[in-house]
């Protein structure tokens, strides 16, 4: 497949949504209380509709959410890690939120064909961290049991946090200053939660890029596989 | 009861702007900050409100049934306070 | 019930010298008059206990339904077929929490915390509706819940928006006005299949095939089996029976069948001229007892997984309170309160 910059870039951001809110789709009817039901579904929600629009710019949003093969999809590790515990949820929210806002925040800011859809989704992302950062602060700082699995979770995810900053082609922002601003932002909320910024490295030795370059973890071959099976099952049907 | 039971908040709800805030229900939440929050997404997410109070439901004090007749009747003999009452000849504009 | 009548014995401790029964006969009389009357029952008016509990029961089995109703759907979010249906079917899942929620919420102004519905649904003391148990075997599945599930549902649900408990009915009205793009989206679904290749139209007729029956049970026992239904008619907590709206749906849901393109699993359906309404064959209402028993395929399954989601989630909410605890100052509410009334429990 050869991609425009720009067709690549909205696959980028675009996968990113699509497999995150994926993954929050996967609550439903888990949740730790019924309002964080509403809570989830509602950052779902808002990052599928955002990747319904970054997709379709790239395309046909179906035929690239359900047809392409794994090694196609460009979205970050962080989003496609399996479920894990309320506190692996949040610690991701957190560290992509933070992103998502900083990213969006600079290109709604700019001239390029993403400037509207950023400047619309950057209120969304503004409330997943805002809901990120809350219960960031009452998991680290609630009881023992939460401090150690929220402090377990952001260490587990740490290691995905650093394929966030290669530059994406076709997004032209302020990279490296984004993740000044990005470890700025994380590690205030983590020290308010009584926790600390992992001292590991922000990624692994062959990760570094990886997703954006459709190298993803083995569940995700498995979450793609759930995503696809029925409507690969029927060619060409409309739904 | 378990210290997972939060505390219940009545949501008010404003839904455009110069309109009060009406009740519109309640929510468990642990603090005002998540009330606030839960409030948000589940009474407002078809775009109901533009402003939201949370208030914890033990600080309402609430006129109890028991107080009925004399908190309340005594104002349904006093037809003098609304604007019904007072004939107008007709013709008369902007009263 | 211990809550229940609990700002009912205050009442009567604070006044010793009133000659309670002579004030419960007046008080009975006001209720009496204000139901007659089509007004509102709020909750901190007197009510009969057994008024307050029919109301607390069924709210709670509403609100539990709508819960557990979640599952079967959500089933399907994973694998739904198209981004559009995806966010569709996220939303109405979400939506259905929401009502949850709402129903809880109109269920504590009862004098009930809604953790004690809980222990009670999850213990198998209260019950939700039957049609959960039943599983979602394919996507067409997504689409007869929308249309024939919600459809019964709004069809018993209408009425409630009128219910003479105030809370409820508001909370009703909010439900109904929700639940009408459940059902929407669901009709939309199963024409997309019904019109689509055979083997998505095979998929669409297989579900209504199988919902169908269950839909209709929906409405319950038939009048002359139906155990609570004559009380919660004089109270107006329940205006049409059991049988009247099971033949409203029959009526509303055959015309709309045939626009679908699809045909309901009943050879003795026809329209009666005599009666205005379609006859139709018998429901197995020994499928309804054993389901409502606890035997139907999915029973055991779904309050498992409700369990597990409540108890997997306890140090969550063990840990937003402990945070609370440590950072507001006094201010918050105390957990045993009801609602819409500032009235705290014993």
């Amino acid at each position: 497949m050869t991609l425009t910059v720009n067709t690549a870039a909205a696959l980028a951001l675009g996968d990113d949504a699509l497999v995150l809110s994926h993954r929050l789709g996967e609550w439903a009817g888990h949740a730790p209380v019924l309002e964080e039901e509403v809570a989830l579904a509602n950052i779902a929600l808002d990052l599928l509709g955002q990747a319904r629009v970054l997709l379709s710019m790239a395309g046909d949003e179906d035929e690239l959410a359900y047809l392409r093969e794994e090694r196609a999809f460009r979205n970050l590790q962080l989003v496609e890690q399996p479920g894990g515990d309320f506190a692996h949820t949040i610690a991701r929210q957190l560290y992509f939120s933070t992103y998502q806002r900083l990213l969006y925040t600079q290109l709604a800011a700019g001239e390029s064909e993403f400037a509207p859809l950023a400047a619309k989704a950057v209120k969304e992302v503004a409330y997943h961290q805002d809901h990120a950062e809350q219960w960031t602060l009452r998991l680290g700082d609630g009881t023992d049991a939460s401090h150690d699995r929220m402090s377990r979770a952001c260490e587990a995810l740490w290691r995905f946090t650093g394929e966030m900053f290669q530059p994406v082609e076709g997004v032209d922002i302020d990279w490296e200053g984004m993740r000044a601003a990005w470890l700025e932002s994380v590690g205030a909320t983590l020290l308010r939660a009584t926790l600390s910024v992992p001292e590991g490295p922000q990624s692994g030795a062959w990760t570094a890029g990886a997703g954006r370059q459709g190298l993803h973890t083995e569940s995700f071959g498995r979450m793609l596989a759930e995503m696809q099976h029925l409507h690969r099952s029927h060619p060409g049907a409309s739904w | 009861m378990t210290n997972t039971d939060w505390p219940l908040w009545e949501v008010f709800v404003r839904s455009r702007r110069g309109l009060s805030h009406t009740h519109a229900g309640s929510l468990h939440a642990p603090d005002a900050e998540m009330a606030l929050r839960n409030a948000r997404d589940l009474y407002t997410r078809r775009g109901e409100g533009v402003s939201i109070w949370v208030v914890p439901s033990a600080a309402v004090t609430a006129s109890s049934p028991d107080e009925k007749d004399p908190f309340f009747e005594p104002s349904a003999d006093k037809p003098y306070r609304h604007p019904t009452f007072y004939e107008i000849p007709e013709g008369v504009k902007h009263l | 019930m211990a809550t229940a009548s609990a700002h009912h014995t205050a009442r009567a401790q604070a006044d010793e010298t009133a000659d309670e029964a002579a004030r419960t006969a007046a008080y009975e009389a006001v209720f009496d008059a204000a139901v007659a009357a089509d007004e509102r029952i709020e909750p901190r008016d007197w009510m009969p206990d057994a008024y307050r509990s029919t109301l607390v029961r069924q709210i709670a089995q509403h609100a539990h339904s709508e819960i557990i109703g979640m599952q079967p759907e959500a089933n399907w979010i994973t694998r739904a077929p198209s981004l559009r249906r995806k966010a569709i079917l996220m939303a109405k899942v979400q939506d259905e929490a929401g009502h949850g929620l709402y129903l809880y919420s109109a269920a504590e102004t009862l004098g009930v915390g809604r953790d004690e519905l809980l222990d009670k649904l999850h213990s198998g003391r209260q019950k939700y509706s039957s049609i959960f148990n039943y599983p979602t075997l394919t996507w067409a599945d997504v689409g007869a819940i929308g249309w024939l599930v919600d459809g019964a549902a709004i069809t018993n649900q209408v009425p409630l928006c009128r219910c003479s408990y105030g809370p409820y009915a508001r909370a009703m009205v909010r439900v109904c006005k929700e639940e009408s793009f459940h059902q929407r989206q669901g009709y939309e679904l199963l024409l997309a299949l019904s019109q689509g290749t055979p083997e998505q139209h095979a998929m669409a007729q297989d579900a209504v095939d199988r919902w169908w029956w269950p839909s209709l049970m929906m409405f319950g026992p038939p009048d002359d089996e139906s155990s609570h239904s004559a009380q919660s008619m004089v109270w107006k907590i329940k205006r049409h029976s059991n049988d009247e709206l099971r033949q409203r749906f029959v009526d509303i849901a055959v015309p709309q069948a045939e626009s679908l393109g699809l045909t309901l699993p009943d050879p003795d359906l026809v329209w009666n001229e005599e009666r205005g309404h379609h006859d139709f064959g018998a429901i197995d209402w020994t499928e309804f007892w054993e389901v409502l028993k606890g035997n139907g395929p999915c029973n055991e399954q779904r309050i498992t997984q409700r369990r597990r989601a409540h108890e997997e989630g306890a140090w969550v909410r063990e840990a937003a309170a402990a945070y609370a605890d440590k950072h507001t100052s006094g201010t918050g509410g105390s957990a045993s309160t009801t609602g819409e009334t500032g009235a705290t429990r014993a």
